[in-house]
């Protein structure tokens, strides 16, 4: 008998045309959503969609009011509904990226099985939610426990109106911008605060009051921290704060004003507390509350409340790189080079087209840094309790949230009176920024070198 | 209990009466915990057990004595090889059997890296109810191999019916023993990482630290053994002070709790005094391949066992603590009595004392620290 060593793990190569059709897809998908948003976002605007309908042959000049009217709401309706579906999809997508980093940190082989590399088990786990029975428990408040997945919905599809892809693309750049999305997304608490009571569940009412008295102790610290960038940029509008920033690092919000850091880092700290990710995953956590105020839910009122979930970390990304970290502004690209390739014409030229895009990869792989990092998070860290969740928000974030508010004012002051300070600032900062960075990468380094690793990034 | 169970609740109280189980991901089998709280805070959680109750003491009594092996298996499936030791010596006892010194060493390193497999999933489980899912995953990731081995060695992954009444079912296989020493070298370090992943993680840390604390004094009282004995900080090793097989001629330290991070007695200590008994494991396991004796694996017993009317009482340093086995013969070829004595079941019987005043999360932690098997405590 000898002891034959286990066979080392083989990834599971998959057939060529599989490989392709997830590439596909998985390229083609996101591309063409990304040149929906696109081409749709500038083309729905009241002042571009008669110039756009008149390359379709159309008079729109011509054309009654109510006409005019009823050919907006189409075009709004069609964006919406592409945006609607970029949440989605966004959001299934993001749990592939997550399962994969996962497994990848877990030593396991994760998502293999459809598609190359797994990539379409999204589809097919809510195919699967969509076939199941949909159970409403007996003693639940029906009418609530089916009404509160929509309150989440909405409140999550709200939130893509004031979110920007690029230099025009918005849905619609409110004045009020920030504010309003700070609101709508308190409509998410609602529905699952509904949730944890309608069940009639008391692991279900756990979660349900846990996620309340989380999402509203951190809403203060997060909206004090928005705070911060509002006044640097001296406006609420989601593309007016990101006009003020430059394209490099030193521009940014949050190296410019070494308290707008602190704002990050409160701000990122209640956003993870107000999306429910490690280490603030209170409301569901399955090892105290089995799976907290979705204990009850099935079907497909259950992937409504994963496709929130997930797509809420885009959300959370998208706004952190809008607030402190530049957003979609291009180096050596300004507004007034916007404004030359825009030309005079009814309809913008090729080169706009080219800059918004440019843009919008800009923003995009800012905000896809910032998920990835919200990810590993997730996988690295363990659950805090409920009481030094309390304890974190209202002694420590809070204070500190007011401070850096009070003295972003005083800063603001300082910079008017001399400018050459957020420069000094951003080019320190950004100095310390890379040099913590090098530094960790070398303990990480370090770290594997002494589990007896390697760094090995070829199975994929 | 029943008091508890039929008590009227006010409706118009704070309070409500949880069932925390059977079905629960973190109660490790199926148990339950009738939890009064008000809100997040408990007042008491009161365990009740009895949901995995296979009759293994009584179907001792129906079969013969090598035929009742593997059943011992199925007292603690998560550390098998520690309830093969127990009931194996004590029929030993009864036989007044000598064991073949190559066979006490090959029980010595099978136990111990089945004590490494079973902390493992310990740590491994705890830091998953704690909400970290990653290091549970690294820590199955070691066991895997662990379990290779020990497929290599007896067939067996989990219910390993290794051990036989007067020594060991097989010899090392060829290879084994490189193979347990490079899987030692990688675990050893991998101990290292796994502190830096989890163990000192501030939030883990603040999680444990100074939670459910248990004196030397109570511990004693109740009853605990093993690593939740010593997480108290009493210094009580069956390995050490009351040696058996080859373990007199091992060196290896006890590791006690004495506060690393808090009280001494936490569920921290509990939960680090694991983490350093596995190194300790290791060492053991180095100094057995190192030192191993040539000679006979099994001992000369005859087919049909008939012990002398009498009765044999074995203690050993199981995974969970302290496993008793109680063997009476009554001179025919199957035994009187087999009774087992495990660790999971008093600690169980401390958590209703620990409990007024801990936060749900901290119920979590605390039955994770303990390291109850469910199979353990109802057998």
């Amino acid at each position: 008998m000898t002891a034959n060593a286990p066979k080392p793990y083989a990834p599971r190569r998959s057939p060529k045309t599989v490989v392709l059709l997830t590439l596909a897809v998985g390229l083609g998908l996101p591309s063409a959503l990304f040149a929906a948003i696109l081409f749709l976002s500038p083309l729905t605007k009241p002042e571009m969609l008669g110039a756009a309908l008149g390359l379709l042959g159309a008079d729109f000049a011509s054309w009654s009011p109510a006409g005019q009217h009823l050919a907006y709401g189409a075009a709004i309706a069609l964006l919406a509904f592409v945006l609607l579906n970029f949440g989605a999809i966004v959001s299934g997508m993001t749990v592939w990226w997550e399962m994969r980093v996962s497994s990848r940190m877990q030593s396991r082989v994760g998502y293999n099985r459809v598609g190359a590399g797994g990539f379409f088990q999204w589809v097919a786990d809510a195919v699967k939610l969509l076939f199941k029975e949909d159970l409403v428990p007996a003693d639940a408040d029906s009418l609530l426990f089916r009404a509160s997945p929509y309150f989440v919905l909405t409140g999550f599809a709200l939130m893509f109106v004031v979110l920007p892809f690029g230099e025009s693309l918005i849905a619609v750049d409110l004045d009020v911008g920030i504010y309003y999305l700070v609101s709508v997304t308190a409509l998410v608490v609602v529905g699952i605060l509904l949730a944890g009571w309608s069940s009639n569940s008391k692991w279900a009412l756990f979660g349900g009051m846990r996620a309340a008295a989380q999402v509203v102790a951190y809403e203060i610290p997060a909206g004090l921290s928005i705070m911060v960038p509002v006044l640097m940029a001296g406006t609420l509008s989601m593309q007016g704060i990101i006009r003020e920033q430059g394209a490099w690092p030193w521009e940014w919000f949050v190296f410019t004003n070494p308290f707008a850091l602190v704002a990050f880092v409160i701000f990122f700290i209640s956003q993870l507390a107000e999306g429910n990710r490690t280490p603030f995953d209170l409301p569901e956590a399955e090892s105290e509350l089995v799976a907290g105020y979705l204990s009850e839910y099935s079907s497909f009122r259950f992937a409504l409340y994963f496709l929130v979930e997930f797509g809420n970390l885009w959300v959370m990304s998208a706004v952190a790189v809008t607030l402190f970290f530049g957003g979609w502004q291009v180096p050596f690209v300004d507004a007034e080079a916007f404004a030359a390739a825009r030309g005079a014409g009814p309809l913008p030229g090729a080169g706009w087209w080219g800059l918004q895009a440019l843009s919008m990869a800009v923003f995009v792989l800012k905000t896809l840094a910032v998920l990835n990092l919200i990810v590993w998070i997730r996988w690295t860290l363990p659950r805090i309790r409920v009481d030094q969740m309390m304890t974190l928000c209202w002694k420590y974030l809070v204070p500190f949230a007011f401070a850096s508010f009070v003295a972003t004012l005083l800063w603001q002051i300082l910079v008017a009176r001399v400018p050459h300070v957020e420069l000094v600032t951003g080019l320190v900062l950004t100095g310390a920024f890379l040099l913590v960075a090098a530094l960790f990468l070398r303990r990480t380094l370090a770290n594997v070198a002494a589990a007896g690793d390697r760094v090995d990034l070829t199975n994929w | 209990m029943e008091k508890l169970i039929l008590r009227r609740v006010d409706r118009n109280s704070e309070e409500m009466i949880l069932n925390f189980g059977p079905q629960h991901p973190s109660t490790h089998g199926v148990i339950n915990f009738i939890v009064e709280t008000d809100g997040e805070v408990m007042k008491k959680a009161v365990p009740d057990v009895g949901y995995l109750h296979r009759s293994l003491e009584k179907i001792g009594e129906t079969v013969t004595y090598p035929g009742y092996m593997p059943y011992t298996d199925r007292i603690d499936y998560v550390a098998a090889m520690f309830a093969n030791e127990g009931y194996a010596i004590a029929v030993e006892r009864l036989l007044k059997l000598e064991v073949p010194a190559r066979a006490q060493w090959l029980r010595a390193i099978s136990c111990e890296l089945c004590r490494i497999a079973s902390h493992l999933i310990s740590i491994g489980t705890m830091t998953m109810d704690i909400g970290a899912f990653t290091p549970m995953l690294h820590g199955v990731r070691e066991r895997e191999t662990i379990n290779d081995l020990i497929e290599a060695l007896c067939g067996a992954r989990l219910t390993y019916n290794y051990h036989r009444i007067g020594g060991v079912a097989y010899d090392l296989p060829e290879g084994w023993r490189d193979r347990t020493l490079a899987f030692l070298d990688h675990f050893d370090k991998f101990l290292g990482e796994f502190d830096r992943l989890i163990s000192f993680n501030e939030i883990y840390v603040k999680r444990l630290a100074n939670v459910a604390v248990i004196g030397g004094a109570q511990a004693i009282d109740y009853g605990l053994v093993g690593p939740n004995l010593r997480g108290s900080g009493v210094d009580w090793d069956l390995r050490r002070d009351m040696p058996y097989g080859a373990y007199p001629s091992f060196e290896f330290a006890i590791p006690v709790g004495r506060g690393f991070v808090g009280t001494s007695g936490d569920s921290f200590d509990r939960y680090y005094v694991r983490v350093l008994e596995m190194a300790e494991s290791s060492k053991i396991v180095r100094q057995a391949l190192e030192t191993i004796p040539e000679g006979e694996i099994l001992a000369k017993v005859p087919r049909n066992l008939k012990p002398e009317a009498g009765e044999a009482l074995s203690r050993v340093e199981s995974a969970r603590g302290e496993m008793a086995y109680y063997v009476v013969s009554d001179g025919t070829n199957k035994p009187y009595r087999v009774r087992a004595r495990t660790g999971s079941f008093t600690a169980m019987g401390i958590i209703e004392d620990v409990s007024p005043g801990l936060m749900v999360a901290d119920l979590v932690a605390l039955i994770a620290s303990l390291d109850v098997v469910a199979p353990e405590i109802d057998r």
